[in-house]
């Protein structure tokens, strides 16, 4: 189902404005036959927007939790065609925001690429190997089929870079809070504050911190510096553990309580 | 005249070979991958640092290296054929060459840990050297399959001081230490350089990498002017990733010389590639229909890699290079008879060259051909002696 334009970054405006704290679950796609099931579980345990991971066969952003759920997705047959398609019956009532890397939008043409999501109910895009310089390609063509780019921010990101980039942000921006992959960490490191307050001194736009997230202490914890936070190492653990959606919704259920102070 | 010079020109401000090249890297990479292009800049245009690598060019790893004219293969080839001996380079390759220009480059930029990936271990052996000579930290990523496939330079890596760390993940090839190197380098970035082994990955790496194998083109012109009176006619390197190939084509690039890169069969990135996005840099790569890259299967870990430096691709989207595949069995056939009839054991990467340069033999009569042998092969025998037996393939070849 096609989500109005704009969707992502109203939505989650929406929520941040009201007082809450943003929670953003990562799935991939295809990692289960029945994965639709765990985005239809995050969203009913409180899920803000849920990130759907298109895989991708060289991931140089993720960790092994990450690569592991990418490459089992691979080898049960997921391809990006049909991830869209099971997302084009997901029926979910929050925003849904493709992660993937550049070369799966460019392999089928940037244009088909962004309609097609746009069509399955997509209404953001995340390219971690999209940065600033080279956004000349994918830009109007996502513009042109309605989605939301959203950028991400480093810790290194320079000063006067940060407004530009946020600038060019849409739907939220996503701050990297460590230097590194995407995985579970033991302590989420001292880069978040800065970060966040970076972020907030230059934008209002919705500002979630990722990578390193695992736990609802974390996730108040990081929460605290910015809007809001994304999990994914941690839930596809599970899910690559045998766990199914009932499971992987408490977990959800459990950061939206860190989130919310309970 | 001014379009073949301008074939190997510096790529423009979003280093960019035409339509390829970039720099598709994560944001937390895109301040460090500025400061190196500053750097290097800087340091090119330095006579100091361009003295002290000229130095240990010469005097540490053997610059500059010699042509030998083969003249029992060119009379039975029926050609004229000269090699480049980048397998006499300090390290057995010309890896040399680019490893040391980074290890001063990260000196001076005050990095001192340097990591790499290596699929060989000739560019892994070249860093973890560079590093032993310069006392920095070193890490290299090498695929599990390479590990066992170069169990030699594994060894070697580790005895320089180096630490050698397996990619588990994917194919365990090259492709995937690209990966884990990147991975690394997006964790330790402010206190560590990556050394990256071939003209490819984000910007300035393909232009700045094919600057430091400049040398071995600028030589190999000179000794043929030396020797011939004239330019060769062909002048022909393997292409893996294709760093030997942009040395040596840069040294022809405003000549009338034709250029032509010898791709393995099983990972003939410009031969059967598409357009795509990898490791930083778009190029062509081998990949399905869904973006999804594929693997690369060649005789050699050194150029089982399913893409290529984007300069290449431009190379051949311009017609100024060609780019032809040759199979393992040529290969095999090569590496022996350049062995029986020269004394001189090649990298199987370097006998993709060669074995290009025998399969057209008759069309290249009576011609000068240059074949740039990118390294020596020692690393590869007990692996061609398990394919060949005790007989050492005495059938095989030409004889």
């Amino acid at each position: 189902m096609k989500a109005a334009d704009g969707f992502l970054e109203s939505h989650l405006r929406a929520r941040r404005d009201g007082g809450r704290k943003l929670l953003v679950p990562y799935i991939t796609g295809g990692i289960d036959p029945r994965w639709i099931d765990l985005v239809r579980a995050a969203a009913d345990a409180g899920a803000d927007a849920i990130e759907v991971g298109i895989p991708f066969s060289d991931p140089v952003m993720d960790g092994p939790t990450i690569q592991a759920a990418s490459e089992r997705a691979l080898d049960q047959g997921a391809t990006p065609g049909s991830i869209l398609d099971d997302v084009a019956g997901a029926d979910v009532d929050v925003p849904l925001v493709v992660m993937t890397y550049f070369n799966i939008a460019f392999r089928v043409g940037v244009e088909r690429f962004a309609a097609e999501a746009r069509e399955a109910g997509i209404s953001g895009m995340i390219l971690p190997d999209v940065p600033m310089e080279e956004m000349g390609e994918w830009e109007p063509a996502a513009r042109a089929a309605g989605l939301e780019t959203v950028m991400l921010a480093s810790p290194l990101t320079p000063e006067a870079r940060l407004p530009v980039l946020t600038g060019r942000s849409q739907g939220f921006v996503y701050g990297v809070n460590l230097l590194g992959v995407t995985g579970e960490r033991a302590a989420i490191g001292d880069h978040a504050a800065s970060l966040g307050a970076r972020l907030k001194a230059v934008t209002d736009l919705p500002a979630i911190m990722g990578f390193g997230v695992s736990t609802p202490d974390q996730a108040a914890a990081v929460a605290a510096h910015a809007d809001g936070v994304v999990v994914g190492s941690a839930l596809m653990r599970r899910v690559l553990d045998g766990e199914g959606p009932l499971r992987v919704g408490q977990a959800v259920a459990d950061l939206r309580a860190g989130l919310d102070g309970g | 005249m001014s379009e073949t010079a301008s074939a190997m020109a510096e790529p423009d401000g979003a280093g960019r070979f035409g339509r390829f090249g970039g720099r598709f890297v994560p944001e937390t990479l895109i301040p460090a991958l500025a400061e190196l292009e500053e750097g290097f800049r800087e340091a090119w245009a330095d006579p100091a640092f361009r003295a002290r690598l000229d130095g240990l060019l010469k005097d540490y790893a053997g610059r500059p290296s010699p042509l030998t004219e083969c003249e029992r293969l060119s009379e039975r080839l029926g050609l004229r054929l000269l090699l480049k001996r980048e397998d006499l380079n300090h390290t057995g390759s010309h890896k040399i060459n680019n490893v040391l220009g980074q290890a001063l480059l990260a000196q001076r930029m005050g990095k001192e840990r340097v990591i790499a990936e290596t699929g060989a271990g000739q560019h892994g052996v070249a860093t973890a050297t560079a590093a032993a000579l310069l006392g920095q930290e070193c890490l290299v990523y090498m695929g599990e399959v390479d590990m066992e496939r170069q169990a030699l330079n594994v060894f070697r890596m580790r005895l320089l001081g180096a630490e050698v760390r397996p990619a588990m993940t994917g194919s365990r090839t090259l492709k995937d230490a690209v990966n884990e190197a990147m991975r690394d380098w997006v964790a330790t970035v402010e206190t560590t350089h990556y050394c990256l082994g071939s003209v490819m990955g984000p910007h300035p790496y393909p232009w700045m990498v094919r600057e430091l194998h400049r040398v071995l083109g600028a030589e190999a012109r000179e000794q043929c002017r030396a020797l011939t009176g004239a330019d060769p006619d062909v002048a022909v390197a393997c292409v893996g990733g294709g760093s030997n190939a942009a040395g040596l084509f840069s040294g022809f690039a405003d000549v009338p010389t034709r250029l032509v890169g010898a791709e393995p069969a099983g990972g003939a990135a410009v031969g059967r590639g598409v357009p795509g996005v990898v490791h930083g840099s778009k190029s062509f790569l081998l990949q399905d229909e869904w973006g999804q890259v594929t693997e690369a299967e060649s005789i050699s870990a050194g150029l089982d890699y399913p893409g290529v430096g984007p300069e290449h691709a431009h190379l051949a989207d311009v017609g100024r290079a060609e780019y032809a595949a040759v199979t393992d069995e040529e290969v095999v056939d090569a590496f022996v008879t350049l062995s029986r009839l020269e004394g001189i054991i090649p990298a199987l990467e370097s006998a993709h060259a060669l074995a290009w340069v025998i399969r057209e033999r008759e069309s290249l009569a009576g011609q000068t051909v240059l074949v740039n042998l990118s390294g020596r092969g020692d690393k590869d025998v007990e692996q061609v002696s398990r394919l060949l037996g005790p007989a050492a393939g005495a059938d095989r070849g030409l004889r």
